[in-house]
């Protein structure tokens, strides 16, 4: 294993971790509108334990590595989130291979988006993480794979989750009334598209 | 013989462990069960963590009916699920059913000796087709 790519699997946990800890409050308040409340904390806590972990988890090959990252957040997340990204980054790991080139990772990515799913069994505008997964995805598969282009669709992505009408998850119990507001994990996956573009910069 | 186990997950420890007297009182100890709730905090909310473990503590060669409340308690179980050994993971379902009906009907049926399917299924009528 490289040093480098040690230091990039750390930095790419800190970053991570750094923006769901400082949005944390915000990220509960999304969900306090329409959904149990618990989003921010929770995704807090996952990731607390994931950086706890970071020692043991960064030396590890990229696939173990994000095996392990998904496996940490299944088990201290709780929620629908704990399963949903835990399988995102589960399945990210089953699909990379150990020396990943930047195909590989969009096709890993896809295949995560499935997985993801397949799990919450929505679909794209059900106003869930997929509405800001799928379109950010479909960008980087056309062959845009600008950093910048990747976060702003990201943040345009989550924001058009506002007028998008719950069909999935506690929110959808809402009906209309979840009419307005931004999706929380929609908001917690831009957030965190957004700090791995951050990192990647760096080393690009 | 072997009866289906029964599994609560509610969000909540106090409803998870409520339903569970309600299906003692119906079936004693007929039946192997078991019951969470709360996340890994001890909030409300679900933990993958005590879903394994309450599948173990249930667990019946004849296989473990869970019975689940809102949203993520489903999703929790069914990740629960992935993860147990091969060979178990056929043998374990999620029910379609409201909680406390669902899991004291279960049961009932699991204690007249019925396979996991036909316990499942019973479990099922009672939502909404």
């Amino acid at each position: 294993m490289t040093e480098q790519g040690v230091a990039l699997r750390k930095a790419l946990v800190a970053a991570t971790a750094k923006t769901i800890l400082e949005h944390a409050e915000e990220l509960t308040a999304l969900d306090q509108a329409i959904g149990d409340g618990d989003h921010g904390i929770n995704m807090k806590r996952g990731f607390e334990a994931v950086v706890a972990d970071l020692d043991a988890l960064a030396p590890k090959p990229w696939p173990d590595f994000l095996k392990g990252v998904g496996m940490t957040l299944v088990m201290k997340v709780g929620g629908a989130s704990g399963p949903l990204f835990g399988t995102f980054f589960m399945t990210l790991g089953k699909e990379l291979p150990i020396g990943p080139t930047a195909d590989d990772v969009i096709r890993a990515l896809r295949a995560a988006i499935v997985a993801v799913q397949a799990r919450g069994k929505a679909e794209p505008g059900h106003k869930t993480l997929l509405d800001v997964l799928v379109p950010v995805v479909e960008q980087l598969e056309a062959g845009n794979r600008n950093l910048d282009g990747m976060v702003q669709k990201a943040h345009e992505a989550s924001e058009a989750t506002k007028p998008l009408k719950a069909i999935r998850g506690r929110a959808s119990f809402l009906g209309d009334r979840s009419i307005g507001h931004m999706d929380p994990g929609a908001r917690s996956s831009a957030l965190m598209i957004a700090a791995v573009a951050d990192v990647l910069k760096e080393v690009a | 013989m072997n009866r289906v186990g029964i599994v609560i997950v509610s969000h909540s420890p106090k409803v998870a462990e409520g339903a569970a007297d309600m299906v003692r009182q119906m079936v004693g100890n007929e039946v192997p069960l078991a019951w969470c709730g709360g996340d890994p905090a001890g909030n409300l909310g679900t933990s993958v963590e005590l879903i394994l473990a309450a599948v173990e503590a249930a667990w019946s060669d004849a296989g473990v009916a869970i019975l689940v409340d809102l949203g993520g308690a489903e999703t929790n179980s069914e990740m629960a699920i992935e993860m147990l050994p091969a060979e178990r993971q056929g043998k374990v379902v999620v029910c379609n059913a409201p909680i406390v009906e669902g899991a004291v009907i279960a049961a009932t049926e699991a204690s007249g000796g019925s396979a996991l399917d036909i316990v499942r299924r019973t479990a099922e009528e009672l939502s909404p087709q």
